[in-house]
């Protein structure tokens, strides 16, 4: 592995970085980061671990261990990406793999948010789209790919495709208020009306 | 939209406000949580200098790294240790509840809220673990969530969340004997797919659901994740409040009638609008069993792995994958297929009900030669009743081994787990590959019921034929 970039920080207009194709639909948080890799207290060690499994399986063959992809940092995948256990282990083992925006044709609900919620965008395009894109970005894996979060592109050279992202996590994205605790710690009196007019908290 | 729904009721009494970038802060009533996603939360609270916002409306247990042979610390396994005694150390420092080993209420963290009389209805509750949905079979909003978002509601009580829609599964007529909650939803993610669900909540509704007890109201919203909701959830109603009376955490005596009134008055309106509704009748479905690598690769026990041409094309690369991990052939029944191990136990399944369930099958019979097959009941209050009513020595008596409560061998973060390729019966919730903890280990979801049968014939049977 090459010397990681910063983890993301602050506002996210784009991503730029060389890509790395993953096919296949439903590829679940078990095969992202096995069950027995969540023995730990820190996210530390979580990069050497992602898609152990399968990296084991192909001996040296699976994109993550291929050196001319070492250093890709934009994940293109298919449909229902990161389904299963809700492991934040996941996105923070392909986090400190490299990874900093993943483009596929669609997330499961709760890896999508906790991508949001470590500044990894999650965009979406077509199923025909995502083909294409998989063959361009394999076809030269040396190639510098920006995920553009204005324009909402994604591109190089000459080819570029729309993307999408979900609208609340496209303006959180861009405004760097993905990460949400200060803004909830923010709001403790409105808290508190609300704690107040809870039936359960008040003895019915 | 939806209105009307309990979906919606629960949702607005919860709002705090809206926050810039479209998302709504949510209160949060209930968060459950355990050693696998707190650790780095509570270590992050730290990092920004945050006090835990409402310990008192936290509750720690510990579940997925337990061993379930011998619980006697320290944990042979340093790693487990460690995490079980960062648990305790955080929890202690910030002043939650534990319910630790040997405490009489520790177990899986989505049968013991249930059962201490934490979850109730019209609560929003939320844990680092995707089966927190379980505890919509109160009428609640619950859902998992990662650890960042652990460490928001520790710090707030409250989370950035977007609002779903409302889908309704409504389900005709009764299910028949020898068919439970399990093959349902199993016959219900078959149907509609692991995906359809994402963005939605699924209500559960119909004559069918309304005669489910609680157990297996909460096994039907447990696997609700698996088929891409976030949180599915069934109206309370008078099975609801007879369930809760008299448990430690529910409502006194003094305030139980006011309660009750509340919480009748959040079900779903008779005139709600959903965002859509499915309809199933569950009088045709049969036992069902998963054939392959994800939760919606199931068939009734009577029918045959499918062959490639039968199904839709975008499900045949995964099937075909399936074939070939699974080692099992298009067209070959399902029913008579060898397994190694057999496996009772889970937050899906690990509730006094499936394991009498299962015990009725195995009462009197034997495992076959050659099967390893064990039970683990779902928490320490579930053993302690089902040692009451004997079903330890009818387990053992019939070759299962009976283990303490855990996690166990759903996902293998102990050292309950597959070896190599063997296939497994099992009572789980997930077949995802290398799930159980072999990187080439085999998974068949199944009821209780079932996974007892096939531990007494040796291979996938249908239940309905042993009595």
């Amino acid at each position: 592995m090459t010397e990681p970039i910063a983890f993301p920080q602050g506002p996210i207009g784009q991503v730029s970085g060389r890509g790395l194709v993953l096919r296949g639909d439903d590829i679940d948080t078990d095969r992202i980061i096995p069950a027995r890799f969540l023995k730990c207290v820190s996210f530390e060690a979580l990069g050497e671990q992602a898609f152990a499994d399968d990296r084991k399986e192909l001996a040296g063959e699976h994109p993550f261990d291929q050196a001319v992809h070492q250093g890709a940092s934009i994940l293109v995948v298919n449909d229902n990406f990161g389904c299963g256990s809700s492991r934040e282990h996941a996105p923070q083992a392909l986090m400190r793999w490299g990874i900093r925006a993943v483009l596929g044709v669609s997330y499961a609900e709760i890896f999508q948010g906790n991508c949001l919620a470590l500044g990894i965008p999650c965009a979406t395009a077509t199923p025909d789209q995502i083909r294409a894109l998989q063959d361009a970005v394999a076809a030269d894996p040396t190639a510098e790919w920006t995920l553009d979060l204005q324009a909402l592109t994604f591109s190089h050279g000459s080819t570029s495709q729309t993307i999408s992202l979900a609208s609340g996590s496209l303006d959180m994205l861009r405004t760097g208020q993905w990460d949400a605790t200060g803004q909830l710690v923010a709001r403790d009196a409105e808290l508190n009306r609300t704690m107040a007019a809870l039936p359960y908290l008040n003895g019915f | 939209m939806s209105s009307g729904t309990l979906y919606d009721k629960v949702w607005d009494l919860h709002c705090v406000a809206d926050l810039p970038g479209g998302a709504t802060q949510l209160f949060i009533g209930l968060h459950l949580i355990h050693e696998v996603t707190s650790p780095q939360a509570f270590a992050a609270l730290d990092d920004k200098g945050l006090p835990v916002r409402c310990p008192e409306r936290t509750v720690a247990t510990v579940d997925h790294i337990v061993p379930t042979i011998s619980q006697q610390r320290p944990f042979s396994d340093p790693l487990a240790e460690e995490m079980l005694s960062t648990l305790e150390r955080n929890c202690a420092r910030h002043g939650i509840t534990l319910n630790g080993l040997g405490s009489g209420r520790q177990g899986i963290v989505h049968v013991i809220a249930p059962e201490l009389g934490l979850t109730q209805p019209g609560m929003t509750v939320a844990c680092g673990d995707s089966h927190t949905s379980t505890h919509g079979a109160f009428g609640a909003i619950a859902f998992g969530i990662g650890t960042s978002q652990v460490r928001d509601v520790l710090a707030s009580q409250s989370l950035a969340m977007s609002k779903l829609k409302v889908r309704r599964i409504w389900v005709g007529n009764r299910l028949t004997d020898g068919v439970f909650a399990k093959d349902l939803i199993l016959h219900v993610i078959r149907t509609l797919g692991v995906k359809a669900g994402v963005g939605y909540a699924y209500e559960f509704a119909g004559p069918a659901i309304e005669v489910l007890s609680m157990e297996e109201r909460m096994t039907l919203c447990n696997m609700a994740i698996e088929g891409g909701a976030r949180c599915g959830y069934v109206n309370p109603d008078q099975i609801t409040f007879d369930y809760l009376k008299g448990r430690a955490e529910a409502p006194a005596a003094d305030i139980w009638d006011r309660a009750v009134t509340w919480w009748s008055s959040l079900a779903s309106n008779d005139d709600a609008t959903f965002d859509d509704e499915i309809r199933f009748d569950a009088a045709a479905i049969a036992p069902t069993v998963t054939w392959g690598i994800t939760p919606g690769q199931g068939i009734g026990v009577d029918e045959r792995v499918p062959v490639s041409e039968q199904l839709d094309p975008a499900d045949r690369p995964i099937a075909e994958e399936a074939y070939r991990y699974m080692d099992l052939a298009p067209g070959q029944p399902i029913e008579g297929v060898p397994v190694d191990v057999c496996f009772i136990g889970s937050c899906t399944n690990g509730r006094l009900s499936d394991l009498q369930a299962a015990a009725a099958v195995a009462r009197g019979r034997h495992v076959a030669e050659g099967i390893k097959a064990f039970v683990v009941p779902g928490s320490e209050q579930v053993a302690r009743a089902a040692i009451n009513e004997g079903l330890d020595q009818v387990f053992r008596e019939a070759g299962f081994e009976w283990r303490e409560p855990g996690c166990s061998m759903c996902l293998a973060m102990n050292p309950d787990r597959l070896e190599g390729s063997q296939i497994s019966a099992s009572s789980s919730n997930r077949n995802f590959k290398g799930r159980q903890g072999s990187a080439s280990g085999r998974t068949l979801l199944m009821s209780p019921a079932m996974v007892a049968a096939a531990a007494i014939a040796g291979r996938v049977s249908d239940v309905r034929q042993l009595s």
